[in-house]
């Protein structure tokens, strides 16, 4: 059954076997406020922690998305490209931004639950 | 962005803070930037309807008295006694060398009387600098404390008469002082038809609170404020403008009356008239970005060789228009090249678009 960490820096990843998949939290959507693009990486790109795979840009503002952990870029979300706005309508369902192999599932062990990041943002 | 402790707050903050406001430092201030509703539809109610801004970061001064027309005349390029009672004058302060310190609305509101709206970020310089210009001429300068609030969108006209408030015969860009100690102007800051209605601070509630009971009002935060105004083509002090832009680089001449482009008493005339004659050395124009990606302020332009030939000075999203739009400074020799933003390591491919991106729908009156 997947399961779903967060970070401080209010992204979600899915867990399916060694995939995972990775969006900003409905709390980060929500201080975005309406989202007019997405640059979204290239297709088998190799990230680091750290790294800023995503821009989303609002109205007003660009921000950077950071890779909440090490991998490969094996998907990305490319209905944003015409619909941006599903990031704000579905932060964390079918606003989903890209999907990595991950390179090291132990790592996974330093993220959040739910339950936790609720707490940081209450 | 400072700490929200360390800002002003607007009078009337708990009213926005009880609509669910996200505030925001701007010039000093804690500001709404957004409502709930958020930007995108903000921006879309007061086109189509009618939009109720704070905007009481502005500051209004008072230049009252004998030679009051003739400080403002020193201290702005305008010529302040030909302006009747009741009119407004979009103009600047320039300095020695016509760089813009901030751009205003002047409206003459007695025969020996003036407002002036100037910009919260300039506020502080803005009154020394009318003050040491108008310490040389019989006339006294006041700053108020007033709550100001733009009303605006096609539907203003009928909310404000719905109101109660004195609008008769008034025209764009004309502007009165009311029987409570206000001042009331048709102007604004999205090319829509509207008014800046500045009241004490005793009756401001009162006031927002009748505006908003009204079914077409809604509260619009600066985030669309600053969408509305980049759609309309109307300049950011301190992004499109700024005290090393001369009105002339800045495509502003038009707001320098005929008589004055030679030369003047004013301050800045002689550095003025000498860039009017030798032409603009660069062009403020609109950009489109030919994708969907906005291009932000600050945003270097380049040309096809990679050459620099100017910057971004605004840019976003324009929610009436459907896409990215920006504003920026092009040096004049390569306005006829293709242009090209770098974002983020990539070249990003402009048009030249005119400004205002949508049509303005003010009343002339």
């Amino acid at each position: 059954m997947a399961q779903t960490y967060f970070t401080e820096d209010h992204e979600w990843i899915r867990v399916e076997g060694d995939i995972a998949t990775v969006g900003i939290t409905n709390y980060a959507q929500e201080q975005l406020g309406d989202l007019v693009f997405v640059e979204l990486p290239e297709k088998g790109r190799t990230i680091d922690k750290g790294d800023t795979v995503v821009v989303v840009e609002s109205v007003k503002a660009a921000s950077d998305v950071y890779a909440p952990l090490a991998g490969e870029v094996t998907e990305v979300n490319d209905g944003l490209s015409d619909n941006p706005g599903l990031v704000n309508s579905a932060a964390e369902k079918d606003g989903w931004l890209w999907k990595m192999k991950l390179a090291d599932k132990a790592a996974l062990d330093g993220l959040m639950d739910r339950a936790a990041y609720d707490a940081t943002t209450a | 962005m400072a700490e929200p402790g360390e800002l002003k707050r607007l009078p009337l903050h708990d009213l926005h803070a009880d609509a669910g406001a996200k505030f925001g430092g701007f010039a000093g201030w804690s500001m709404p930037l957004t409502y709930p509703a958020g930007v995108m539809k903000e921006h879309l109610h007061c086109r189509e309807a009618a939009g109720l801004f704070d905007i009481s970061h502005m500051k209004l001064f008072v230049v009252s008295g004998r030679e009051a027309a003739a400080a403002l005349s020193r201290a702005c390029p305008i010529e302040a006694d030909a302006l009747a009672v009741g009119q407004s004058k979009y103009t600047f302060f320039l300095n020695d060398d016509a760089g813009i310190l901030d751009d205003l609305i002047v409206t003459r509101v007695g025969d020996e009387r003036f407002v002036v709206v100037a910009n919260a970020g300039n506020a502080v310089a803005d009154e020394a600098h009318l003050r040491e210009v108008a310490s040389g001429f019989d006339c006294i300068v006041e700053a108020l404390d007033r709550v100001f609030l733009a009303l605006q969108g096609p539907k203003a006209e009928a909310v404000a008469r719905d109101a109660g408030l004195e609008i008769d015969s008034l025209a764009f860009m004309n502007g009165r002082e009311t029987a409570d100690g206000g001042f009331l102007a048709r102007s604004g800051y999205t090319g829509e038809d509207g008014f800046e209605i500045a009241v004490p601070l005793d009756a401001a509630q009162a006031l927002a609170e009748k505006l908003l009971a009204d079914e077409r009002v809604e509260w619009i935060g600066l985030a669309a404020r600053d969408s509305l105004r980049l759609e309309a083509g109307l300049c950011l002090h301190g992004q499109d403008i700024a005290p090393d832009t001369d009105p002339v680089d800045a495509g502003l001449t038009w707001a320098i009356p005929k008589a004055l482009r030679a030369g003047g008493s004013y301050i800045g005339a002689d550095a003025l008239a000498a860039a009017i004659a030798a032409g603009p050395c660069r062009k403020r124009v609109g950009l489109k970005p030919e994708g969907r990606q906005p291009v932000r302020a600050g945003a270097a332009l380049v040309d096809g060789d990679g050459k620099p030939v100017g910057a971004v000075t605004s840019g976003g999203f324009g929610p009436s228009f459907g896409g990215p739009i920006a504003m920026g400074s092009v040096d004049v020799d390569a306005l006829h090249n293709p242009i090209f933003a770098e974002v983020r390591g990539n070249r990003l491919p402009l048009s030249l678009h005119p400004l205002p991106f949508q049509p303005h729908h003010m009343r002339k009156g």
